[in-house]
Parts: structure tokens; sequence; C-alpha cells
């Protein structure tokens, strides 16, 4: 009797002990969200996420470089390029930082030579640290005065700051060594944000008509920067004929595709903005548009886009990125309904960057947190630059009648 | 802002499109929660990161199965494990036991997921020194947690700022862990019901199919006595192979086994069938209980370091607490045991309470 009472304690103490032994390997706790794959399931398909950056053996090798090696230093350089290039393609920021590795010897020189210089800023304002984008360019320039891309560079960055005056002698000193419609398309965002608007489609219009062998891509990017003028004159039709142009030439440009889903958003035309971006929602900022549209038509869809959109800015939030702050803002304010946060995130964004879609989510967001004050550095903008822009002046009327 | 890149690829003539895809730098997520003796390292990285790194796609059809990644897992170890350094004051911990426990989803695809046991000497902080990836994406970060508790740190780690020293559970005093253990007895109540639900009928005794009350004290005492012991007994054996990381359970199996052992007990109330040796069932069943124990002296941080005084503590607090409720209970289901009141209502229709909370939690515990 005594026997079996001792033989069953320790038959349940053994049993536990060998639950453990069978639940071990697999870690236990923390681990609920790991899965074990078949062998066979593909975790990754390279074709649609590599591009065609430099290798991880390429970047090794580069890495041991000398600084004063020159052939070295063309060979980094042309790894740099592509890994830009394949960012551009994929949209994987990834090979952003593959191009900065292809350029370690260099990168923390403040007197490297010309061509990292330039590369260094475009991976600098595409993270969107302008100050050090343009102090580099600047270096450059000194280094080679007819750096085109150097120049056009630091135009675009110019406009985003809001310095158009100098944004405009930048285009003008690119002017002798690029096509006439880059030095239009280059000069665009400055004139649409100084009150020549319609001059700037103008050019456009005319270079686009001029029978000339120009590259689709350099077509679609002129279209789309003539709907975009267009779309703020407030001439939403015509913009929409623009915008469809461009898409045609480049069905996948994120860039295109945002600014007719905002057209289609603002005409009150939900269904079709999500429909436009039903096959581009890895790509953030065109997933808020997403976001927006299923919540203005109701989607029954709209929960899932907007958990999968708050996790990215979860992850984004985590690692400390500033990116994305004006989407962020416009979350804020128009998915998550908290007005002041998207009034500090605007502010703030605001400090970095002055577009159009800038000044308009910072007079939203002061309007709808009952700040009007908080959007005067907009309204002085609007009045010194003499931008046109519905959407905005209507915006900045609201805001001065406001107490 | 219109992407400045397509300004390059505009002079370049590059007339290729392909659809954009999730925006996210590379990021590792590594998570540090102290585990008993060990701090337990989960570290997930991008496949696209590792990829990247190390060339997973052997056959190279452009694709990297789970196969393929399995197949790495030397390299892939080889490369992490250079890639992590911890350390308290009394010196460098020791990555142990490196699994390459499957893959997880993150924002921007598929991740593989690594988990380390480091071994640490001494108590206190944790210094992380973390150097992966930086020599092809100097762009890469290590988003650490530490979780401690229910408290939960955040720590960015990259190539400008790769080692940082994080506090990893509380270092408390004595008897601030005794007063955790019998904190935890009291609002545990899943332990509470099981005990209650085996005290119950400890001052009467089955004669056929009646329950008559017991007359003397002494037996009283003594029944209880060996209940409390053979639960004490087996939830300290349990709780210290878990703070020892001799055995580990996944909470999930835990909690639903806990929640099953209270109906079972409750039960047993209702068709008695053990009679004297109730013991045996407080022993048996107790064992699972001190795995739920050890979840929450690890929640609590209290696991590393000085870890036999914190067993030590944690279960006498626990022991403390337990006694308190048997010496008020007992008391009073003694001078109330002769009435019908106590026998009907108390004990069989306490009992039927008990195991019907106690199926509830155990469908929200194994199910939910």
């Amino acid at each position: 009797m005594r026997k079996a009472r001792f033989a069953v304690l320790g038959g349940a103490l053994a049993a536990v002990v060998a639950l453990g032994l069978v639940f071990r390997p697999k870690a236990g706790e923390g681990a609920e969200d790991v899965s074990v794959p078949a062998p066979g399931e593909v975790l990754l398909d390279r074709a649609a996420a590599e591009g065609r950056g430099a290798s991880a053996a390429e970047l090794r090798r580069l890495r041991a470089a000398d600084k004063g090696d020159e052939a070295a230093l063309a060979r980094a350089v042309a790894a740099a390029k592509r890994s830009i290039e394949a960012s551009r393609k994929t949209g994987d920021p990834r090979h952003l930082g593959h191009a900065e590795a292809a350029l370690a010897p260099w990168w923390s020189d403040a007197d490297a030579p010309a061509e990292v210089l330039v590369l260094r800023a475009t991976i600098e304002q595409s993270r969107h640290d302008f100050p050090a984008a343009l102090a580099d360019l600047d270096r450059a320039l000194q280094k080679r005065p007819d750096d085109a891309q150097a120049w056009l560079t630091r135009a675009v960055v110019l406009t985003v700051r809001a310095d158009y005056k100098e944004a405009e002698r930048s285009c003008a000193a690119a002017r002798p060594h690029v096509a006439p419609l880059v030095h239009d398309v280059c000069v665009a965002g400055v004139l649409g944000s100084t009150g020549k608007a319609r001059e700037a489609i103008g050019r456009i219009d005319a270079a686009l008509a001029r029978p000339a062998r120009v590259p689709k891509d350099l077509v679609a990017w002129a279209a789309g920067a003539a709907g975009e003028l267009r779309a703020r004159l407030g001439e939403a039709a015509a913009a929409e004929a623009d915008y469809k142009r461009a898409l045609d030439l480049t069905p996948d440009d994120a860039y295109v595709l945002g600014a007719y889903a905002d057209l289609l958003l603002d005409a009150g035309r939900p269904r079709e903005a999500a429909a436009l971006l039903a096959a581009h929602e890895d790509n953030d900022g065109l997933l808020l548009r997403v976001v927006l549209a299923k919540a203005a038509a109701g989607d029954p869809d709209h929960a899932r886009v907007k958990a999968e959109l708050a996790s990215r800015y979860e992850a984004s939030r985590l690692r400390g990125d500033v990116v994305h702050r004006r989407e962020e803002a416009r979350w804020a304010l128009h998915g998550e309904k908290a007005p002041k946060r998207a009034l500090d995130l605007a502010r703030a964004n605001w400090d970095v960057q002055k577009e159009p879609a800038d000044a308009r989510i910072l007079l939203e967001s002061a309007l709808a947190a009952s700040e009007p004050r908080a959007a005067d550095p907009v309204i002085a903008w609007l009045e010194a630059s003499g931008a046109e822009d519905v959407a905005l002046r209507k915006l900045a009327a609201e805001v001065k009648a406001r107490p | 802002m219109r992407a400045l890149v397509t300004l390059l690829a505009l002079l370049a003539c590059l007339v290729v499109a392909l659809p954009a895809r999730a925006h996210k730098p590379s990021d590792a997520y590594l998570t540090l929660t102290p585990s008993g003796a060990i701090t337990l390292v989960r570290w997930d990285v991008a496949v696209r990161d590792l990829d990247f790194a190390l060339g997973l796609d052997a056959d190279r059809d452009g694709k990297v199965t789970y196969a393929e990644l399995t197949a790495a897992e030397p390299a892939i170890v080889s490369a992490t494990r250079a890639g992590l350094a911890l350390r308290t004051a009394g010196g460098v911990c020791e990555l142990r036991r490196p699994t390459l426990a499957g893959v997880a989803s993150h924002s921007d695809g598929r991740y593989a997921v690594l988990f380390y046991e480091a071994a640490c000497p001494g108590a206190g902080e944790i210094t992380v020194r973390y150097d992966f990836l930086f020599d092809v994406d100097p762009s890469h970060r290590a988003i650490v947690r530490v979780r401690s508790g229910d408290a939960e740190a955040v720590h960015v780690l990259g190539k400008s700022e790769p080692e940082k020293t994080l506090s990893i559970g509380a270092t408390r005093s004595f008897g601030a862990i005794v007063r955790q253990g019998v904190l935890h007895i009291w609002t545990g109540y899943d332990h509470m019901l099981f005990l209650l639900a085996l005290l119950l009928p400890a001052v009467l005794v089955r004669e056929g199919k009646e329950w008559r009350p017991r007359e003397k004290l002494k037996e009283v005492f003594f029944d209880v006595a060996r209940i409390v012991t053979a639960f004490t007994a087996a939830h300290s054996i349990t709780l210290s192979l878990a703070a020892l990381g001799l055995v580990t359970l996944p909470s999930r199996l835990v909690e639903s086994a806990i929640a099953l052992s209270v109906i079972v007990a409750a039960l047993e109330n209702l068709r008695p069938t053990l009679q004297r040796d109730r013991w045996m069932a407080a022993f048996v069943l107790g064992l699972m209980h001190g795995f739920g124990f050890s979840s929450t002296l690890a929640d609590l941080g209290l696991g590393r370091g000085a870890l036999l005084s914190t067993l030590v503590g944690f279960n006498a607090g626990v022991e403390v607490g337990q006694l308190a409720v048997v010496s008020v209970l007992v008391p009073i289901a003694f001078a109330a045991r002769r009435t019908a009141v106590y026998r009907r209502w108390v004990l069989v229709g306490g009992s039927i309470v008990i195991a019907v909370v106690a199926t509830r939690w155990f469908f929200e515990r194994a199910f939910g």
C-alpha cells in the first residue's frame, strides 16, 4: 500500500519532468508567434526583393579598401549607385544601407571625393536629413561646379526646404547639362510655389508636345508634375488626365499613385482610390491612403489595413525613424482622430520640410485641435511665397477666421 | 517629396519599374527575458538580411525556402554569436544552446527566430554590445526589449551606439521577495481555490454515502497538515526545477493544467474516492502549481542573480500566505462542521462553484 502510494507520487513527478524535456527545445515562453514552416515553404522571393544592388561580398571587399585607391573608389561609387537604384526600384531602404556600406572608407570623411559627396547627399536626403545633404552638395559643387546631378539634387532639396530662390538658381546651373524637359520639371516645383503655376504648366505642356525622343520615365515624371500643379489650382479633371497619362507609362510610380489617390479622396471617390492602390499596400505611404479610403467608403476590410499600418508605424517608432512624420500626422488626424498628436507631428514635420502637403496637414491639424495660431508659420509661408493652392488658401482663410 | 533617386535614374535613362515594397530599413529584434538562473535571448533576424549577408539560396533558384534556412543554421549561429556580447559586472555571459526555433512575421516579411540562453556571472545590470550586419548595412539596428515583470523597456542599438547597459530584473530585498510570495498566494485565485477545495472536507469524514463531522480537532489538524505539506513539497520541487532552468513548460500548458487541477480537486469533494489519501492529490496536482509560481517569479524579474535566496524567500512567502489562509479557514470550518449548511451548501455548493469557475478558466487558458 505504502509502496503503491510512493509509486504514484514518483510517477507524477517523473511525468512532469518528462513533459519538461519534451517541451524544452521550443524555448517555451516568448515564442507564441514563432511557427515552423514546411521545409519547402518559400520565405523570401529574391527576384522581388533584391533588385540588383551591391552584393555582401562586394561590400566586404570595399570595406577593406584604402581611401586613396582610385580603382576601389570607382568600384565603390558604381556599387553605391547600383544599390541606390535598387532602392528606387524596389522601395526597399535596406539598399540605401548597402550603398552606405559601399562608401564606408569615405563615409565619415568631410572632404570625400565629389562623387562620394553627391551619393552621400542622395542617401541623406532620402532619410530626410536635409541640412547634411545640402552641406555635402555644396562641398561637391565646389569641387565640380558642372555636376548636373548635384545641382538637380540640390534644387529638389531646396524646394522642399522652401528656399525657392536658391532652388531656381540650382535649376539654372544644371540647365546647360540636361535635357530641356528636365530643367522645366526642375523649376516646376519652384514656380508652383511662387505664384507661377500657370507658367510652369505651360512650359511642361509645351515641352511634352515637342516631337523629341524622350525616355518614357521622364515623360511620366513631367506629366505627374503637371498633374500636381493642376490639382493645386483646383483643376481636378485636367489633373486626373495628367496622372492617368503618367500611370500609363509607369504604372507603379508610387509618387503619382499617391497624388492621384489624394485627388480621388478629396473628390469624395474613396472606392476608386482604394481600387487604384489595391496592389500597392506594401508601400507605407500608399497604405495610408488605402486606410483613409476604406474608412471613408465604410469598407469592411478597413480594420485589417488599419491594423497593418499601425504595426508599420510602431516598427518605425521603435527604431526612432522620423521619415514618416507627415504621413503619421495624417494618420493621427484622419485615422486615429487624435488632433493634438497630429498637430505635434505636423509641427515637427514643418520644421523639416515645407511642401504643400506639409502645409496642408499643419493647417488641418491646427483647425481640428482648435489651435489656429499653431498654423502661423504656414500662413506666413503662404503670404511670403505666393503659392497658388486652392485647398491651402481655403484652409488658411478658415484658420484666419478663428480667434 | 518626389524621391530624389528618380533624378539619378532619369539621368541614367533606366526604364525599369517594379512594384514598391514595404518600406523599412533593416531591423533585428532582440528580446531579453530573465528566466531562472539564465537570461533567455530571443533574436529575430529578417530572412532578407540573412540571405544578403550569408547567401541562403543554396540551389540558386531565386527563392529562399525554410529548408535552405535550416541548412544554414551553423553559419547563422556563428555569425550571430560573433555579433552579440553580453556581460555583467561579474564578467562575460556565456551564450549557450543556440536554437533556430522557426520563423515569425514582422511588418516587412519573415524573420528567422533564434534563441540563446545567456548564463551570466552574478546579478545586476547587463551590458549588451551589438555588432551584427554593420559591415554590409551600417543603417541596421537592433531593437532591444528587456522584459522584467510586466514592465518592458525598449532600447535601440546601432552602429553609432552599439553598446548599452540595461537593468534587467529588479534587485529586491529578501523581505520584499517574501512579501511577493505572500501576495502571490493571496491574489492567485487559482492556487487559493485549489487549497480551499482540498481543505473544505478536512473537518468531515466520509462514512458510506454521507459526510459526518470529525470529532477531534487533532484528527482535523493532521489531515490539514498532511495536505498542506504535500502541496508545499510538490510546488517547491517544481518551482526549484523551473527556477534553475532544468524544466520549463509552455505557460498555456501550465495555466490550463492548474485550472484542471482545481476542477479535479472540486469534483473529488462531490464524488469522494480518495478519503484519507487526499494529500496525494495535493501532491500530484500541486506539481503544476510550482510552474505557475515560477512564471510569476520570472515575471517579477526576481529570477536572476541571487537565485537561492530568491527561491527560498519567495517559497517562504508562499508558505506564510498559505498558513495564514489555513489558520483562518480551518477554525471556522471546524466550528461549522456539525451544521447541515456546511455539509450541503458550503462543501457541496462551494465545490460546484469552484468547479464551474475553474472550468471557465480552463477553456479560457487552453483555447483562449
